[in-house]
């Protein structure tokens, strides 16, 4: 179980989150239909680094965006998504 | 006399073990008073059951399980060396019948040919049939104990742990260790799974002696070290989580406090792995009798337990550290009549006992109870010794489980040791002691004599079977292991699988290290189920939510039933009545006069500001921002693939404030996904979406007389159908909305939770002026069946598109809703997928959940998702998906559910059985 450091709650156990999705599968609506069903379904799945949108689902609800390694689980950046992440 | 014995005092603790009183000193482990108690015999082998004695001394015992306890806290498959006697404790082996000493079974092991290595893959492959055949005998011959059918007494704990450095073993190198970090100013955790610190300083005679032990964990303790006996930790997970199963009483034993065992989550700073080492077997003929142990176990019963296994021992050994078993085993008195060493000669000194160089034992001859002789070949000729006991080493195995598990990158392999030590882990973790090197260990040969040489006894895998596995193709050491069951069950293959990896390098041609390992799963060692469900069982298994009205449903003593995190009211019986007969009574009140129901749980959503429409377009795939203020409408929702996963209603309360309820049980999801696509996709709108599920208690009126309620409640502005008012019930506002899910008119009261009980009395006291009632779930679903309603969970499961439930027409032609894309996939459009349909019986009563096939024996063509009945006169009818269901209207079917024992012929007719007019809407 990994140990999580929410941006704006600290460290915190991997049980408080949830995983959503890649942050590649995220779609806009108005995406081109082909477009968008190739980034849903098509999936990169790399054996490395990927971005990951997680959201905090048992703290404070932000939607994370974390880099994390797929094999070793080593996060190396999060970063918060949404209103307060915008400059 | 020959066999294990103890001399003194036998000990006043009473147990039995199959019905037989026997007495242990305290201290003992079950192996070590079955020992003591002369009987060599105590289990019979998992496949040919062969009569098995205890081999090892630990955690690693492969054949001493036993079933430990009576009733809910019996506890099968105990390993008998992991298991402290106390007074009353009721012990049973397993795995036979009528008797361990007379085991039916045991004819299986004279057919051994007829169950070689891969027999359940064979089976499980052939026909159908085959299996059906052998099932039966399979699943009675082949097997552990029993699980407990009665619900465990006791209680089960769980607790977080925090350290700056957990230490796993309390050898002398662990405690060394904690020392040096307690001195050090670090906060410390040692566990050790046995109830002793350091029993191997007991075993072994060495520089430091057990008193050290006491006083080093004495300072570790006045430092603020906490030290956790009978404490295994079974896994090691990510950022330095480790998680422990701490027994609290001994397997089967009542817990003074209540509690049997107690699981931590510790999240360590640092890890110090002090596992040790185990001892590995050696391979040659019928190696697995009662009398044939580990070398280091014998030494363990010889000075920790005073226990003596057997009087003429012979040893074999590739190490040295043998040498000490058999001196330990001379100054208790037993003769030592050889020393079999497969090196040209010993390391160190021999102590003039009678060595052979260049030996392995050929094979073992003996009674089911004990060994009688051990033969080898000496210079070429075949030598027979009389012996009780046979004490092999084959080397020694560190144990790397937990390093694996944080994930140590590769183990380093040690020729001089034939072992993998530890190497480069990724968390921050090291290994101590004997976990970490090993002695120098000489060469294994092979077995000479044909007899089955086991290196798996509790799968009972033998080298030869090995050996078939490649040769029928199975290359890889993880298809060997599941071709085999090799390293499977409760053991784990802790002393099997080095000598299974050295066959198969052998056989591949390659160094052991490049024949690869199998995964280091967790837990180390078995845990019970209790441990892990902890205070989750029963009631607390989940969250339940009570509903603001709960105390007025209880005082009518409703039938509940759980839906999601909530309890409803299915019922509400009056009298004897049963389930249905009150459901329909209640169903027919609405259809007839009128009735309520509480539907507080529903999902409800308040979304306000300027892009509330624009957000609700996004969300619902139908239109929302034409809603006039004060109307309403259904809608449903589009996951990004274009299938429906959710349904409700959107109302416009105020130019930029709106209501949306969805279903209950996907309330958390659909708050999930309204804020993803508020936080995450439109970040920059101006909205707020708030879940207010909880906030409002809901009551519904539905039948042909709700409007006279709603009228006498609050007067002559009774909302149409779909539209909303605000109004005041009991002196407390509350909103109106005017929906239906019952084919009647019918209005939602919605009012804040906290006022809703003198709003739900004012309703109850005019429904039933009305002559009405309260109704439940079970009502509620033969209304909405009748009609055509559809339930998440039921029509709406997540694999149908809005076509498909007959529900396209409402799209919002404009498009722009989650999902719209998804849509345009062609295989959405294929005529022949699953399409919403209704059932009509034409004889018997449609099943729950039946297929539907166009005759018995036909593939399944669709299925039904509800079965329900005409309210009115009473006929089966159904809601169902079938395949090209639009198109088939008229169809005879048969609705068949195999798991019930129950069909029915069926007519395909359109979903909806009551006012397919509308008309009953309309005042």
């Amino acid at each position: 179980m990994m140990l999580i450091t929410c941006p704006h709650c600290g460290p915190r156990a991997q049980t408080e989150f949830t995983y959503e999705r890649t942050i590649d599968s995220v779609v806009q609506p108005d995406a081109d239909p082909a477009q968008a069903m190739e980034q849903l379904f098509t999936r990169a799945n790399p054996r490395g680094l990927d971005e990951e949108l997680w959201r905090h689902t048992f703290g404070c609800r932000a939607w994370l965006v974390m880099t994390r390694h797929r094999v070793t689980h080593t996060i190396e950046a999060i970063r918060s998504v949404g209103p307060v992440a915008l400059p | 006399m020959s066999g294990p014995t103890r001399a003194g005092e036998p000990g006043s603790i009473r147990f039995t073990f199959d019905g037989k009183p026997l007495v242990a000193r305290p201290g003992d482990t079950l192996a070590a008073a079955l020992l003591a108690n002369g009987i060599g015999l105590v289990a019979r082998s998992f496949k040919y059951h062969r009569p098995r004695g205890i081999m090892a001394a630990g955690v690693e015992e492969p054949n001493a399980l036993v079933t430990v306890g009576t009733g809910g806290r019996s506890e099968p498959n105990t390993r008998a060396t992991d298991l402290f006697v106390y007074d009353g404790m009721v012990a049973r082996s397993q795995n036979r019948w009528p008797n361990l000493s007379f085991d039916v079974g045991s004819l299986l092991g004279l057919a051994a040919k007829a169950l070689p290595a891969g027999f359940y893959y064979k089976t499980f492959f052939g026909s159908a049939k085959r299996w059906m055949f052998y099932e039966w005998f399979i699943r009675r011959a082949a097997g552990l104990g029993d699980a407990p059918t009665a619900a465990d007494p006791d209680r089960f704990a769980q607790r977080a742990g925090f350290c700056d450095v957990l230490v796993v073993g309390v050898g002398p190198a662990g405690l060394a260790a904690a020392l040096a970090a307690a001195e050090a100013g670090d906060r410390v955790m040692l566990v050790e799974q046995d109830r002793l610190l350091a029993p191997s300083l007991v075993r072994d005679l060495q520089d430091l002696d057990p008193a050290w032990a006491e006083a080093t964990a004495a300072q570790i303790s006045a430092l603020g070290g906490r030290i956790l006996l009978r404490t295994t930790a079974i896994g090691y997970w990510d950022d330095n989580l480790i998680t422990l199963s701490q027994r609290l009483a001994e397997p089967g034993e009542q817990p003074p406090s209540g509690t049997a065992q107690r699981l931590w989550h510790v999240r360590a700073k640092r890890v110090v792995l002090a596992t040790g080492a185990l001892e590995r077997p050696l391979a040659f003929a019928h190696n697995d009798r009662p009398g044939v142990m580990l070398s280091q176990a014998v030494r363990t019963y010889v000075r920790r337990f005073g226990v003596v296994p057997g009087q003429r021992v012979i040893i074999a050994t590739n190490n040295d550290d043998a040498y000490l078993t058999a001196a330990a085993m001379r100054d208790a008195g037993a003769e030592i009549v050889a020393i079999l060493d497969t090196r040209p000669a010993p390391a160190g000194a021999t102590s003039g006992f009678p060595v052979y160089n260049h030996t392995m034992p050929l094979a073992t001859k003996g009674a089911r109870h004990h060994l009688r002789e051990v033969s080898a070949r000496v210079d070429g000729k075949i030598v027979r010794w009389q012996a009780d006991l046979l004490a092999m080493s084959g080397g020694f195995t560190p144990v790397v489980h937990l390093h694996m598990q944080a994930g140590g990158a590769a183990l380093d392999w040690d020729e001089a040791s034939q072992s993998f030590l530890p190497g480069g882990a990724r968390q921050n973790v090291t290994s101590i002691g004997s976990a970490a090197s090993a002695d120098p260990a000489g060469p294994t040969p092979p077995p000479e004599n044909p007899g089955k040489a086991f290196i798996d006894f509790q799968n009972d895998v033998s080298l030869g079977d090995v050996d078939l596995a490649w040769a029928e193709g199975y290359r890889s050491v993880e298809h060997l292991k599941r071709y085999t069951t090799l390293g499977m069950a409760t053991d784990q293959g802790k002393t099997s699988n080095m000598a299974a990896l050295g066959r198969l390098a052998e056989k591949q041609d390659v160094a052991i290290p490049e024949a690869g390992l199998t995964t280091f799963r967790p837990p180390y060692t078995p845990v019970t189920m209790g441990l892990l469900a902890g205070r989750s069982e029963r009631d607390a298994g989940a969250h339940l939510r009570r509903l603001a009205l709960y105390d007025v449903h209880q005082a009518k003593a409703p039938i509940w039933q759980p839906l999601g995190y909530w309890k409803r009211p299915r019922a509400y019986p009056k009298g004897e009545e049963s389930l249905a007969q009150a459901a329909l009574r209640e169903a027919l009140s609405v259809r007839t006069a009128v009735g309520m129901t509480d539907v507080s749980t529903l999902a409800k959503f308040e979304v306000s500001g300027t892009d509330a429409a624009a957000l609700l377009e996004l969300i619902c795939a139908t239109t929302v921002a034409k809603l006039a203020v004060g109307r309403g409408r259904y809608t449903f929702m589009l996951r990004e693939d274009g299938l429906v996963f959710d349904d409700g209603t959107v109302w416009r309360l105020a130019d930029d404030r709106y209501l949306l309820t969805s279903s209950t049980g996907g309330a958390d999801r659909m708050a999930a996904h309204i804020s993803y696509v508020r936080q995450v996709l439109y970040p920059h709108f101006r909205v707020s979406a708030v879940n207010v599920q909880e906030h409002y208690a809901g009551i519904a009126v539905a039948g042909p007389k709700a409007k006279n309620v709603l009228t006498a409640l609050i007067g002559e502005e009774v909302p149409r159908h779909m539209s909303t008012v605000p109004a005041t019930i009991a002196g407390t506002p509350v909103l109106v909305l005017a929906a239906s899910y019952s084919g009647e008119r019918a209005f939602e009261i919605y009012v804040a939770a906290s006022e809703a009980e003198p709003v739900w009395r004012a309703c109850e006291a005019e429904v039933t002026a009305h002559g009405g009632c309260l109704y439940g779930m079970e009502a509620m679903e033969f209304l909405r069946i009748e009609k055509g309603h559809l339930v998440v969970g039921g029509e709406i499961d997540g694999r149908l598109t809005p076509h498909e439930l007959a529900l396209g027409g409402m799209l919002n032609k404009a498009g722009g809703y989650i999902g719209a894309a998804g849509l345009t996939r062609p295989a959405l459009t294929q005529p022949a997928r699953k399409q919403l349909v209704g059932l009509e019986a034409l004889e018997g009563t449609i099943p729950e959940g039946a297929m539907l096939v166009s005759t018995q024996g036909q593939p399944a063509e669709g299925h039904v998702t509800a079965s329900g009945l005409r309210l009115l006169d009473g006929g089966s009818i159904a809601l169902g998906q079938l395949n090209g269901g639009f198109a088939r209207l008229g169809e005879e079917m048969l609705a068949t559910s195999p798991t019930r024992g129950q069909s029915a012929r069926v007519r395909v007719v359109a979903p909806h059985f009551y006012d397919t007019s509308g008309e009953r809407y309309r005042d």
